[in-house]
């Protein structure tokens, strides 16, 4: 639950950008999450959010609405969400004493993949049934006008949950009033359906799917179930309040009811790993640190390197200069057969111990892995089938990914066991490079892979970069 | 409630870190006094037994423990890789070792020990006699229930299981012979016949012979196993010849004889290499546990044999081989932990009844004739053996 690096004030006012991350927990935290450190970030939502942050929370708006009265929450509101209007106003636009963070929607990058990966996922991938153009710009715009509002930490619509005609459905479903922003990002994303289906050329946007934006290969022992593979759009909202998550989700997929569909949903329960050094490294469901060489947003060289899409392969590909491409693969695991192995050799299947997380070449968890490191009978102490071996980079090219996956679970798999995994979420410059051979290696000779873990979904989705207000999510693409 | 997230429990490390540091400033003076190692002798019986191996010292924490299991938790403060032991006296005969500690690494050593004179080594490089030391372990009233025939035992165990596995990998060389011979000729209908119960062979043995990482893909593949441009041979590419899909293009005659006589030869190359695999009684125990993994991920699901349906061959194939193993260690384990030998007895014959219920002919019904109710049952009792099986390891090797 600590996964908020930033510093909270509990009901102690406290401007922003005060920078000392002091917070309810006690001063220790200083030491771990400096303001400077953060602040040496792109300039990402995630990044800026220590110089830039603002509190607001729903709970602020509705005192605001005591103060000003309702008609001055309207006036504010309606700046937004007019529904044709991108004109979503600045987050900054009132200090609540709610305490909570918001990550700026705007930016040159989408908030929600340098973000400090919040502890809560609700993702969905939606299937666009309309094929009229102006209606899919509008949708767009129309989330993106939501999407501004509820990262705020606002209500969806002109008279959000309660403001509204009394003979008529609210606009806001309602279930967030009352709960802070909590960090929630959204971060949008085009599949492949997206630009054609069935072999015809959808919204005009002939030449205009990215060369990168591949159909990825059957990887050995894939299982993918329809219903959990794909989709034309998707949308991932993190938050560190699951119900914040959801509520996002349900009110995107309510204003793009008649032109999308959801195709499918997956919550995550707890982030797996970390995307700051100034948190600390979760544990996946087979009880390991996770994600442990992950990119972080303090590595700012690298995620141009690895990351960011930066000088597109054609005029056409423009608009995905500063976007980056997700992976989505829900990966079950199969907990209770892992539960039943030694953990000699869980450990030798992860190639680091459990406790520490440290590498079995020795050392700490931050310590470099010496895969040359050979004990008795001249084995490698770091398994050549273990799985630290095969997905690192100097395996692997030296390739990178920024990895924001979660820990799931969802109800049981029929046959008395929990139907758990982990999805695992990461974004890359480029999944020809920075994916496919690596998920190769891995279905192919990680013990771990072969015998406790079955992919079952799948997606692969065109993330375009951020957009300024009065922009929209994707803009670039239709311009 | 705003922001559910303001929790007010730290993170894990966080909260570990702060209570070191508590305990640091607190009582500094008794840490200092815990690094004289050589007295305090009541160290053990509280937690494991501290062993520190650098690169010319190997300090354990306590001279004496009392007798029973002892734990002793080996910490690489050195920078090469080092291992520990636990000798008998006469410094040869090894009790108990932990080694590939990489620096930096923690690993615990669990040892049953009775009352009597010991050695202790580290051995950092991995090289020498080691840094060697006298350990003592009194009498507690514990006994340890092993008795000198223990390893005699657990000898006699392998024995009879590598037999198992020799007799196993005949019948598998034999069968397989018959059924590329029809195959090839084209006669499916014996091909079909001979497909499942030819399999048990391949089945019972499942653990020993994916063991030889080049030739499991090459007999074993299913299609949703292959990378792309991988070539599919084995007994799943006869599978779904034989049991074809709607929209399936049949093989060629020339294919097929292909794919026999690739079944054939490699069927061989696994019997020869069987021939020079050493049997542990850990080998045994782990083999036992992975045989009913795989039929919970594998054969419960249905997902072994997707075009024959006969899940439950191999089923009762994998639970035939995990018994055996069980059976091996059995008069060994009978000694260790009584329990369990009876409680796994029970569980293997629950579920062999269970599955005899489907049985039919000298095979058994099809896994797409099972009711979802049957399934289940089926899965129910391969978790129950399963989680205690997982424990035969442990508790025959410790």
């Amino acid at each position: 639950m600590s996964g908020c690096p930033y510093g909270h004030t509990g009901d102690a006012p406290e401007a922003p950008g005060a920078g000392l991350p002091l917070d309810v927990n006690g001063s220790a935290r200083a030491g771990e999450a400096t303001g400077v450190e953060l602040s040496t970030g792109t300039s990402d939502g995630g990044a800026s959010a220590t110089a830039g942050t603002s509190r607001l929370s729903r709970r602020g708006l509705l005192s605001l609405a005591g103060v000003g009265g309702a008609g001055a929450v309207a006036g504010l509101a309606a700046g937004f969400l007019g529904h044709d209007l991108v004109t979503a106003g600045a987050a900054s636009a009132a200090e609540s004493d709610a305490g909570d963070a918001v990550v700026p929607f705007f930016g040159e990058h989408q908030a929600g993949i340098t973000t400090p990966a919040q502890d809560r996922l609700h993702m969905a991938a939606f299937d666009v049934t309309t094929e009229d153009r102006k209606e899919l710009i509008k949708l767009l715009k129309d989330w993106t006008a939501a999407a501004a509002a509820m990262t705020a930490g606002r209500t969806t619509g002109a008279t959000g949950a309660v403001d509204g005609p009394y003979d008529a459905p609210p606009e806001d479903t309602g279930e967030a009033l009352d709960l802070a922003a909590a960090q929630l990002t959204l971060t949008f994303g085009f599949g492949a359906g997206l630009f054609e289906k069935n072999g015809k050329v959808r919204f005009g946007l002939d030449g205009r799917r990215p060369e990168a934006l591949i159909d990825l290969p059957h990887f050995p022992g894939d299982d993918l179930q329809p219903g959990r593979t794909g989709g034309d759009i998707v949308v991932q909202a993190c938050a560190d309040d699951p119900q914040v998550a959801v509520h996002a989700i349900r009110n995107l997929a309510r204003i793009g009811f008649g032109k999308v569909r959801v195709r499918w949903s997956q919550l995550g329960f707890g982030r797996t790993s970390s995307t700051s050094r100034a948190q600390v490294t979760p544990r996946n469901l087979f009880g390991f640190k996770d994600g442990t060489n992950n990119l972080k947003v303090e590595d700012n060289a690298l995620l141009d390197e690895h990351v960011w899409v930066g000088s597109p392969a054609s005029p056409n590909e423009e608009w995905m200069r500063g976007g980056s491409y997700l992976v989505a693969r829900r990966i079950q695991m199969h907990i209770e057969i892992w539960d039943r192995t030694s953990l000699r050799e869980q450990e030798g299947l992860i190639g680091r111990t459990k406790g520490v997380g440290a590498p079995l070449s020795g050392g700490e968890e931050f310590t470099a892995p010496d895969f040359k490191l050979a004990g008795r009978d001249g084995d490698p102490l770091i398994p050549l089938d273990s799985h630290v071996r095969l997905a690192h980079p100097d395996q692997n090219g030296g390739v990178r990914m920024l990895r924001r996956g979660y820990n799931f679970t969802d109800g049981s798999d029929g046959l008395g066991h929990l139907d758990a995994g982990l999805f695992f979420i990461a974004f890359v410059k480029d999944p020809r490079t920075h994916y496919v051979p690596m998920q190769l290696a891995l279905a192919k000779g990680d013990t771990l892979s072969v015998e406790y873990l079955k992919h079952t979904g799948s997606g692969l989705f065109a993330v375009p970069p951020g957009t300024q207000q009065g922009g929209f999510i994707g803009e670039g693409l239709f311009a | 409630m705003p922001g559910t997230f303001l929790s007010p429990s730290m993170s894990p490390k966080l909260r570990r870190t702060l209570t070191v540091i508590g305990v640091a400033a607190a009582v500094p003076m008794l840490v200092v006094g815990c690094t004289d190692n050589t007295k305090t002798t009541t160290a053990a019986k509280d937690g494991p037994i501290q062993v520190s191996s650098t690169a010319n010292e190997c300090k354990v924490s306590t001279g004496t423990a009392p007798s029973g299991n002892l734990t002793f938790a080996v910490k690489n403060e050195g920078t090469e890789v080092t291992e520990f032991y636990l000798l008998a006296e006469d410094g040869l005969r090894i009790i108990g070792e932990v080694e590939n500690i990489g620096p930096g690494i923690t690993r615990n050593l669990v040892v049953t020990a009775p009352a009597g004179k010991y050695t202790t080594a580290c051995k950092p490089g991995m090289q020498g006699d080691g840094i060697r030391a006298s350990f003592e372990v009194t009498e507690s009233g514990n006994k340890p229930s092993a008795d000198a025939d223990f390893q005699k035992l657990l000898e006699t165990g392998s024995q009879q299981y590598a037999a198992y596995v020799k007799d196993q990998t005949e019948q598998l060389v034999t069968g397989t012979k018959a059924f590329a011979d029809a195959f090839a000729a084209g006669d499916a209908a014996k091909a079909r016949e001979l497909y499942a119960a030819t399999r048990m062979h391949w089945e019972r043995i499942e653990p020993v012979a994916e063991s030889f990482g080049d030739l499991d893909p090459k007999l074993d593949a299913r299609e949703a196993d292959l990378e792309p441009g991988q070539e599919w041979t084995g007994w799943h590419r006869a599978e779904k010849d034989l049991f074809p899909p709607a929209d399936y293009t049949a093989m060629t005659p020339a294919e097929r004889s292909a794919i026999s006589t690739q079944l054939v030869s490699d069927t061989a190359d696994l019997a020869t290499r069987t021939r020079t695999v050493e049997l542990t009684a850990d080998k045994l125990g782990n083999g036992a546990k992975e045989l009913l993994d795989e039929v919970a991920t594998g054969k419960v699901t249905g997902e072994e044999e997707i075009w024959s349906h006969t899940d439950l061959w191999d089923f009762q194939a994998n639970v035939d081989g995990a018994r055996i193993a069980f059976e091996s260690l059995k008069p060994a384990l009978a000694q260790k932990d009584a329990e369990l030998a009876k409680s796994l007895d029970e569980k293997f014959t629950a579920l062999q009844a269970e599955l005899k219920k489907h049985a039919k002919g000298d095979g058994f019904a099809y896994y797409n004739e099972l009711s979802e109710d049957q399934i289940q049952q089926l899965a129910a009792l391969v978790d129950s053996l399963g989680e205690p099986l997982s424990k035969l390891t442990s508790a025959v090797v410790l």
